[in-house]
């Protein structure tokens, strides 16, 4: 007798993971570094512009952990996409230093707004090492209390869904406010080095792609990893048939608010790699609409699927730096299209639809090593 | 005397005012093998709620070895050693058979134990060889969802059994059930009933006669008589309760 | 205008003449007709008094001294007629015309039109009002050349300016509208003249406006507080307490003031008295308008939320649709009465543009709930019972809904006027103004829950609705059509919320995004509430709305907000299932 390997690579699997690797490691900076009249040339705007999609990419595993193999609908995602940009354009911040327009040690809107002395909260993110912690664990932590009573309390489907969707109105409003000491309504912006680092040089963008490119290599083996053990099934267990999970003596609140914390690290992450490399973290980028942009991405890709989520988010973001400088009027109209169009006629998302051909071609040999699969029952009942 | 696996004392279950239980006293030797029989409403399946937690009581209490379990969860309750199958089979339709089983698994059911300890090999044996018990080897691999009545059926007494509980519940197992399929289940719960206490729920008298060699029957809530299954079907209480409204159809068989 | 300015120039001369007389008597007719009533009929059976055409003769005198003296003068003489001709030489239409046969007269000019390359004005005696005609009955027109302008100087100004205000506020006092009696009252108050008492008393005695004759009481009596006889003072300012008129508390703090260092006579010390306790009395009364204008709010407030709650209540309570561009549909609600609005000033005359709200409430319920049909018909049915799905696809919905508007309407903010009899409000008591929009949104709350609750619960269509909701599968088979019912009663909540949106375009801002800022909001309710029941949402929409309204002025909108999901998650934490939850083995599902 064999032990079902389950969480073993297929060959196939190796295969495209290490096709994909080289490509956004080696092929893309590579291209990157061509010269620049050379018809392969990649632009450093655009693999700028690649390295804020695989930050999102990131983010995205993190809902499909949730959403897809979990069932639990988040709306508030952008909110710890925001808590890990702001620490980390907290750190930024500072590390600016006097070069700012006042030429203070505080941070320029602290200067505008009469602020005189660095809030308390703000000195440990001089600190890297601080700020590397930071970025994972304040919106993990965030998570795990607002999770925790959400869970306790039984608070699922739709009621949780709407419950993170207030959660997301309310942050937005707090992070406008000034009293926070957070930049208001402008953010924070205008950073200038990251470790030294000249952030504005195209080689440190470019170090920092790579950087982007690694995390969301390890996101997506950590989240493989997840997915695959036997937490995982109990995950997608717990989507299907929740009551029958807890007469099997698990306790299924403890393991959404397990995945409900990773998934918001990982966001939290996302959002520490975007700052750097876009620049400028506001509140409009943690409120309800991105947060409720982030799902669609994933449902795009195909949810249950990791690199559906990964396909999701670089796919919808990219259509959306097209349509926005082409097409501004329509891009809005685009983006509720795709949300009526893959919710009814390709739920499973681009990668699921592509899976089920392949898997309905080999119908045969398919049963035994696949990704925690949506069959026709196994969608949400909330 | 021995303490019993289970005790329900005075227990009353209220919906909205709609008493399923009244006054309810129960409880069962441990290894007994236990039936449970009744019409429809007597409150056969709300006593295995109030066993496993799923409902909480208004009034009375719960033992389980001896010990209360009154206030406690459905997922505390179980890994107490309380395993239950339902009336409607409750597999996971979008994991194979042996997915099943090892979600059932008797190990540590905390996240960190499932996330960081894959099952042993020898644990792998022991699910493989409850697969040969329950007769699904052979479908293995294949997913729960696709499985006749039949073989969920037989599954989910599977994932009871692998929990190894020292109480197992089981609620209409070969309802729906065709003749064949029936004997398999007898010889079934026979096999396991040597050392664990099992309690059944069911309608099939036929199929009762066979396994039970104590019998409760309940109605309106309350035990009507209980004793061995000669003496139950003498009780002109319960020939008027099955024959006496026009033939329920049950007790012909 | 530029509409009019087209017409009339593809006409000829002639009748483009007539068409802006026409026009002009259209546009002027209000204020004619305002203006005219209380001393238009006297103008015309009284020839002018001989002082008065000598003195409107005196206002073409070289001399300045001459015409201040004659302006004075005219002043003085209280004929209401004597207004029109202070208004004319304001605004400069007051001419002298040099008649053909060489006299003089002193005339207002009326209308201006062109004829033969000429200037022509038709004009009125200035001292009678009376039109000047021609020998064959038709108003003359005259050469512009033949008049000469009288213009007043920057110091007759300065003499004129309370004179014509005085005279207004006499002309105002017996006007057809109570609010204009009102605010005349007022200002006549102000003026401090003592003599106009008389004047007010007369139409203190016409007054059949209960509230307008409490304010020329209070006028009277404040006019009064200066009367140089004690026990006059003392009396007024009893009286204004009496009147709690609260416009009369720094004229009675005066007076407490100027008695304290006054000499210590009795007389000065009652009226001392009189007024403090006046003052007290007062302020006292102003604590309860203030409770009172508070709880109007909160009403005011609720009556929105239930509006808003009430479609949401039957889609997402009764049928279990979590329609997130419920919002939008209120937007469409509300852009439905600015179309309607602007049918109304296209195509209809302007006198029944008041009328055009009336049809705005049903046209935005059909609009609405056309809309709710057709998204009912091709989205949400193929989504029964997986929420999170039509979750999704009705916020693609809601953000498809909001770009069409955009690029409709433009991103900003459009105007809906009120009708004019919903602008002002109702004097409920002294001190207590209830605008009318409010009070209309409170009326067609109320009327709207009434009239839902009466089709649910008394109606058979209700009955089938509710059949449905509680059992699909057996009201199919007991023969009720249940796809058409889920498609009518989904239309009815969208209907309900177009008509919510219709009633917010009185009292909030229109545009693009105003779904947006109630949703969240909207959805807490729903989530509070518990799904399944209409009570519930209602319940919690009054719960949340007033607790809003509660938390706001100490904790601020923002804080107040923060508060407020914290005490909601709270109290999942107590009734995980809402405040009505479903029951029994329902609660399973």
């Amino acid at each position: 007798m064999k032990f079902p390997a389950t969480a073993s690579w297929t060959r196939a699997e190796k295969l495209s993971f290490g096709l994909i690797t080289v490509l956004l490691l080696v092929v893309l900076p590579l291209l990157n570094a061509l010269p620049t009249g050379s018809f392969l040339h990649l632009s450093d705007f655009y693999l700028n512009l690649f390295g804020k999609f695989l930050a999102y990419a990131i983010l995205a595993l993190g809902i499909d952990l949730i959403w897809g193999y979990t069932g639990i609908l988040s709306l508030g995602q952008g909110v710890f996409f925001g808590l890990g940009a702001y620490v980390m354009g907290m750190h930024l911040m500072l590390a600016i230093g006097k070069r700012g327009v006042y030429q203070s040690t505080l941070p320029d809107f602290m200067v505008w707004n009469q602020v005189k002395e660095l809030p308390l909260f703000w000195k440990p993110f001089y600190s890297f090492g601080f700020t590397m912690a930071a970025i994972f664990l304040v919106p993990a932590l965030f998570a795990l209390v607002f999770g925790f009573l959400a869970f306790r309390s039984r608070i699922r489907g739709v009621y949780f869904a709407i419950i993170t969707q207030a959660l997301a109105l309310v942050m937005w409003l707090l992070f406008n406010r000034n009293e926070l000491n957070l930049g208001g309504t402008n953010g924070l912006t205008d950073f200038k080095v990251l470790l030294g680092f000249d952030l504005l040089s195209p080689s440190t963008q470019r170090g920092l792609y790579i950087t982007t490119a690694l995390c969301l290599m390890g996101s997506y083996l950590l989240c493989r990893w997840i997915t695959k053990s036997r937490l995982g099934k109990v995950l997608t267990a717990t989507r299907d048939n929740e009551h029958r999970v807890r007469f099997s003596g698990y306790s299924p609140a403890n393991y959404k608010l397990f995945v409900f914390v990773v998934s918001a690290a990982l966001a939290g992450l996302a959002g520490a790699l975007y700052v750097p490399q876009v620049g400028i973290i506001t509140p409009s980028q943690i409120g309800v609409f991105p947060s409720i942009e982030m799902v669609v991405w994933v449902a795009v890709g195909g949810r249950g699927i990791l690199i559906g989520a990964v396909v999701g988010a670089i796919g919808v973001n990219w259509a959306r730096s097209f349509l926005t400088t082409a097409y501004p009027d329509l891009w809005l109209i685009f983006l509720g299209a795709l949300f009526i169009g893959v919710v009814l006629f390709i739920p499973d998302g681009i990668i699921g639809y592509l899976r089920n051909l392949l898997l309905r071609r080999r119908a045969a040999s398919a049963s035994a090593d696949e990704e925690a699969p949506l069959g026709p029952e196994g969608r949400q009942h909330a | 005397m021995h303490e019993p696996i289970v005790r329900v004392e005075n227990v009353t279950v209220s919906f909205d005012g709609f008493k399923a239980l009244q006054g309810m006293n129960f409880s069962m030797d441990p290894g007994e093998l236990r039936v449970v029989i009744g019409p429809n409403g007597a409150g056969k399946t709300t006593l295995l709620d109030v066993i496993t937690g799923k409902v909480k009581p208004v009034e009375g209490r719960v033992l389980f070895k001896g010990s209360e379990i009154n206030g406690l969860r459905v997922n505390q309750i179980a890994n107490l050693g309380v395993g239950r199958k339902f009336q409607t089979p409750g597999v996971y339709t979008n994991f194979t058979a042996f997915e099943n089983l090892e979600l059932s698994y008797q190990t540590k059911r905390g996240v960190f134990s499932t996330l960081f300890n894959p099952l042993s090999s020898s644990d792998v044996e022991q699910i493989y060889a409850i697969l040969e018990v329950i007769g699904l080897a052979h479908k293995t691999h294949q997913k729960a969802g696709l499985l006749s009545h039949g073989e969920k059926q037989w599954l989910e007494i599977g994932m009871v059994i692998v929990q190894d509980p020292d109480l197992l519940l089981i609620d209409e197992p070969v309802a729906g059930m065709t003749e064949g399929e029936r004997e398999k289940t007898v010889r079934l719960l026979q096999s396991i009933a040597t050392d664990q206490s099992i309690l059944v729920i069911e309608h099939d008298m036929s199929f009762v006669r066979e396994i039970a060699k104590k019998v409760t029957v309940l109605h309106e809530g309350m035990i009507l008589c209980e004793g061995p299954m000669e003496k139950i079907q003498s009780d002109s209480r319960v020939i008027e309760l099955y024959l006496g409204r026009g033939g329920e159809g049950h007790a012909s068989h | 205008m530029v509409a009019l300015e087209r017409i009339s120039a593809r006409m000829t001369l002639l009748p483009k003449a007539l068409f802006l007389l026409v026009v002009s008597i259209g546009a002027l007719w209000p204020t004619v007709a305002k203006a005219s009533q209380p001393l238009g009929a006297s103008s015309l059976e009284q020839s002018p008094s001989a002082e008065m055409a000598r003195l409107v003769a005196d206002l073409s005198s070289p001399d300045k001294a001459d015409r201040r003296a004659a302006v004075v003068a005219l002043g003085a003489l209280g004929d209401p007629r004597v207004l029109s001709v202070l208004e004319a030489l304001r605004g400069g239409s007051l001419y002298v015309w040099r008649q053909p046969s060489g006299g003089r007269e002193t005339v207002i000019t009326r209308d201006h039109t062109t004829r033969d390359g000429k200037e022509m004005v038709s004009i009125v005696r200035a001292d009678s009002g009376e039109p000047i005609r021609s020998a064959d009955g038709q108003a003359l027109y005259v050469e512009a050349s033949t008049l000469e302008a009288i213009w007043p100087d920057r110091r007759l100004r300065r003499i004129m300016k309370p004179l014509i205000d005085g005279l207004r506020s006499r002309v105002n006092l017996f006007d057809p509208d109570p609010d204009t009696r009102r605010s005349a009252a007022t200002k006549l108050s102000r003026l401090g003249r003592p003599a106009l008492i008389p004047l007010l008393e007369e139409a203190l005695d016409k007054e059949p406006t209960w509230w307008v004759r409490h304010t020329i009481d209070e006028a009277i009596n404040l006019l009064k507080l200066s009367d140089d006889n004690p026990s006059v003072r003392r009396e007024a300012a009893t009286r204004l307490g009496e009147l709690r008129a609260e416009n009369s508390l720094p004229a009675l703090q005066r007076l407490v003031e100027a008695s304290v260092g006054g000499d210590s006579s009795t007389n000065d010390g009652s009226v001392r008295r009189a007024a403090v306790a006046a003052i007290e009395r007062i302020e006292r009364w102003g604590g309860v308008t203030r409770a009172v204008s508070t709880l109007f709010r909160g009403l005011s407030l609720a009556s929105i939320l239930l509006l808003m709650a009430l479609g949401l209540a039957i889609t997402f309570g009764l049928m279990g649709v979590i329609n997130m561009a419920h919002g939008e549909l209120m937007m469409l609600g509300a852009y439905s009465a600015f179309v309607m609005q602007g049918w109304f000033q296209t195509y209809l005359p302007a006198n029944l543009f008041d009328y055009y709200f009336l049809l705005a409430i049903p046209f935005s319920f059909l609009v609405a709930g056309a809309m709710g049909l057709v998204l009912e018909r091709s989205v949400i049915r193929f989504l029964y019972g997986r929420p999170l799905e039509t979750l999704l696809v009705t916020w693609g919905v809601s953000l498809i809904l909001q770009q069409a508007i955009r690029l409709t309407f433009g991103a900003a903010n459009v105007d809906v006027s009120a009708p004019s009899w919903l602008r002002g409000g109702l004097q409920a008591m002294v001190g207590v103004q209830l605008p009318y929009n409010r009070l209309f949104i409170i009326v067609l709350a109320v009327a709207s829950l009434v009239g839902t609750y009466l089709l649910l619960f008394h109606s058979k269509a209700g009955l089938r609705v509710r059949a449905v909701t509680q059992n699909r599968e057996m009201s199919a088979c007991l023969g009720i059509p249940a796809r058409k019912v889920d498609t009518y009663t989904f239309a009815l909540g969208s209907g309900l919320a177009g008509m919510a949106g219709c009633a917010l375009s009185m009292v909030g801002n229109v545009g693009p995004d105003l779904g947006q800022n109630y949703i969240v909001d909207s959805f807490m309710v729903v989530v509070a509430g518990g799904v399944g029941k209409l009570a519930g949402s209602l319940a919690a929409a009054f719960g949340i709305g007033g607790l809003n309204k509660l938390l706001e002025p100490s904790f601020g909108a923002v804080f107040g907000k923060v508060l407020i999901l914290v005490l909601v998650i709270l109290f999942l934490q107590w009734k995980p299932s809402g405040l009505f939850p479903a029951k029994g083995r329902l609660a399973e599902y």
